[in-house]
């Protein structure tokens, strides 16, 4: 388990990570979202105790990192920058990393079989590839066997197969009952590994949410329609129960009702239309939208947005809160 | 006991890189040849020294000649040992693996500066007899008054320096900062500062000017060095001293990166 209790860094004036609150738990995938320089690595570096907090606490099983007796048992991390130097053998970097933990050595040749390193575990880390690098840092993670695994944006630059391997290696991480948390800046691959999702943008937490919630909430599925006659399909609508909304050029939005539905509802009141189309908002089009508030609420703090964005967003994002 | 497995950790940093192999034997290949040349050509020479020069002639200081030009093989391997752990972000893994930076950095330091200890006192007997075999009959004796003090002294001071090295790259944490600084500066600016009459009072208070008098058997003629032998590696001392704290109080407080 890892609690993170308004942790905050600042470099300067600028704020990398705001009063971020949440708690990383055991037996499922965490996936830690946000565009790129939204702070997912200075957290995680925080974390780790590499970075010092600004303010605020962060726990690993309740203690503080640096008073992890042997810290590699408890959590094992892959970081974005790859830490070995390139002239040491794959062998010997995890050699070292074991013996600082006081891990015996046939752990290095378990983990160097596990991620399929063997062959090249004498070979130097200058010579290997993109997604051998990843697996040797995935490596050094498993090596203390930890409970406790974080991942910064592993699939980075992977082919599939490789990208494949660490979904799967991940989900079976998680089943073992640890603690499993992933970063990453798409979308798309947490919804294939994630179980529950922490959102941040500008450092601040956007979304802490279950990933079947965020699915119920953000792929929001609707019936697009547009007609020359807006105010006689409103009303038609209107008198029916259903509710519109305006959607961008003029467009009606609406939810809950099959395009069929609405369709027999213009023709019964001789309505004509021009576009009946059902919609579905993709996840990445709802997390793009919920970072890019954060992103707007920071630019433009304290003036309003101009009136269409505002209906835009509200559409969109506030699709749960507007229901009720 | 968690400090022995750092410890340990650091040694198969330290034998697993190809810079600690080429590094240290550079300082030792330097060292101990230019020793044997100047040794040489210091015999040839001696005839024709006035006698004055003959008087502060020191045969023990001669074969330790080539420490000048050696020393800087030892500021790269202290150099790279600290910030090879920069250059190539596995600082974020070391202070992962072991959080108490200070155990991290006494550790490494301990372990470096072993090694450097051993291979710089086989050097420093090795530069002293092969040069003293150069000088023929005008050669010191290992039993001579001072001289054992010297040589001893020779691998103390390649220690030092490299301990210094460490010290000022764990500051400054980049390798071509740090060796853009120290190389220079033991290779040119301090033996200028030291030897420039304007400035002699100050330059021999620096670690090198300091620290070598250890190597020192005859004072020359008219040698007004305000201290002794000892007394000047206290000085080169206290530079490392202070170069190791200010790297473990900026390591400790700066983020790992």
């Amino acid at each position: 388990m890892i609690e993170l209790e308004g942790l905050t860094k600042r470099y300067g004036e600028k704020v990398a990570v705001d009063h971020l609150t949440f708690t990383v738990r055991p037996g499922i995938v965490t996936g830690f979202l946000g565009p790129n320089g939204a702070g997912k690595s200075t957290t995680m570096r925080m974390i780790l105790g590499l970075d010092h907090p600004t303010a605020g606490d962060v726990r690993i099983d309740g203690t503080h990192y640096e008073r992890l007796q042997d810290p590699l048992t408890y959590i094992g991390a892959l970081l974005e920058a790859k830490g070995v130097h390139p002239g040491r053998s794959a062998y010997n970097h995890l050699l070292w990393l074991a013996q600082s933990n006081g891990i015996p050595e046939r752990r290095v040749r378990e983990v160097l079989d596990e991620v399929g390193l063997t062959a090249v575990a004498r070979k130097k880390a200058k010579g290997f590839s993109l997604g051998m690098g990843q697996r040797l840092g995935i490596a050094a993670a498993l090596l203390g066997d930890p409970r406790i695994l974080m991942f910064d944006e592993p699939v980075n630059g992977l082919d599939p197969e490789g990208i494949h391997w660490i979904r799967t290696l991940m989900k079976s991480l998680a089943q073992q009952g640890r603690t499993v948390f992933v970063s990453s800046h798409l979308m798309s691959e947490m919804a294939l590994t994630a179980d529950h999702l922490v959102v941040i943008g500008q450092g601040r937490l956007l979304a802490d949410t279950s990933m079947a919630q965020f699915i119920e909430r953000n792929s929001r599925s609707y019936v697009r329609v547009r007609s020359p006659q807006r105010e006689a399909l409103l009303d038609a609508l209107h008198q029916a129960g259903v509710t519109a909304v305006d959607g961008p050029d003029g467009t009606l939005e609406v939810d809950g009702t099959p395009a069929g539905t609405i369709g027999e509802l213009a023709a019964a009141n001789g309505v004509v239309l021009h576009e009946l189309s059902p919609q579905q908002a993709s996840l990445e089009e709802a997390f793009m939208q919920l970072t890019a508030e954060s992103v707007e609420y920071h630019a433009h703090a304290g003036t309003p947005l101009p009136p269409q964005q505002q209906q835009r967003q509200q559409q969109q994002w506030g699709e749960s809160w507007r229901k009720g | 006991m968690a400090t022995a497995q750092v410890v340990r950790s650091e040694w198969t940093k330290i034998r697993s890189v190809a810079s600690t192999v080429w590094t240290l034997s550079t300082a030792v290949v330097v060292t101990i040849a230019l020793g044997m040349l100047i040794s040489a050509l210091s015999k040839n020479e001696f005839d024709n020294l006035s006698q004055r020069e003959k008087l502060s002639f020191d045969p023990t200081f001669i074969s330790f000649a080539g420490t000048g030009l050696g020393q800087l093989a030892m500021i790269v391997f202290g150099v790279l040992v600290v910030s090879n752990e920069y250059s190539t972000g596995m600082i974020r893994a070391s202070l992962a693996a072991v959080p108490k930076r200070g155990v991290f950095l006494f550790s490494k330091l301990a372990v470096a500066t072993a090694l450097v200890f051993v291979v710089g006192m086989a050097t420093s007997f090795a530069t002293f007899f092969l040069g003293q075999l150069m000088l023929g009959d005008l050669k010191a004796s290992i039993g001579d008054d001072g001289v054992l003090r010297a040589v001893f002294g020779g691998g103390l001071y390649m220690t030092l320096i490299a301990l210094f090295s460490m010290g000022v790259a764990t500051m400054l944490r980049s390798p071509m900062l740090s060796l853009g600084i120290l190389m220079p500066f033991f290779f040119l600016i301090s033996n200028i500062l030291g030897n420039v009459s304007a400035t002699e009072k100050v330059g021999r208070f620096l670690p090198d000017q300091a620290g070598s008098k250890i190597m020192q058997v005859v004072t020359p003629v008219d040698d007004d060095t305000p201290y002794g032998p000892w007394g000047g590696l206290g000085i080169m001392a206290l530079w490392v001293i202070a170069a190791v704290v200010g790297g473990y109080v900026l390591l400790k407080r700066r983020d790992a990166q």
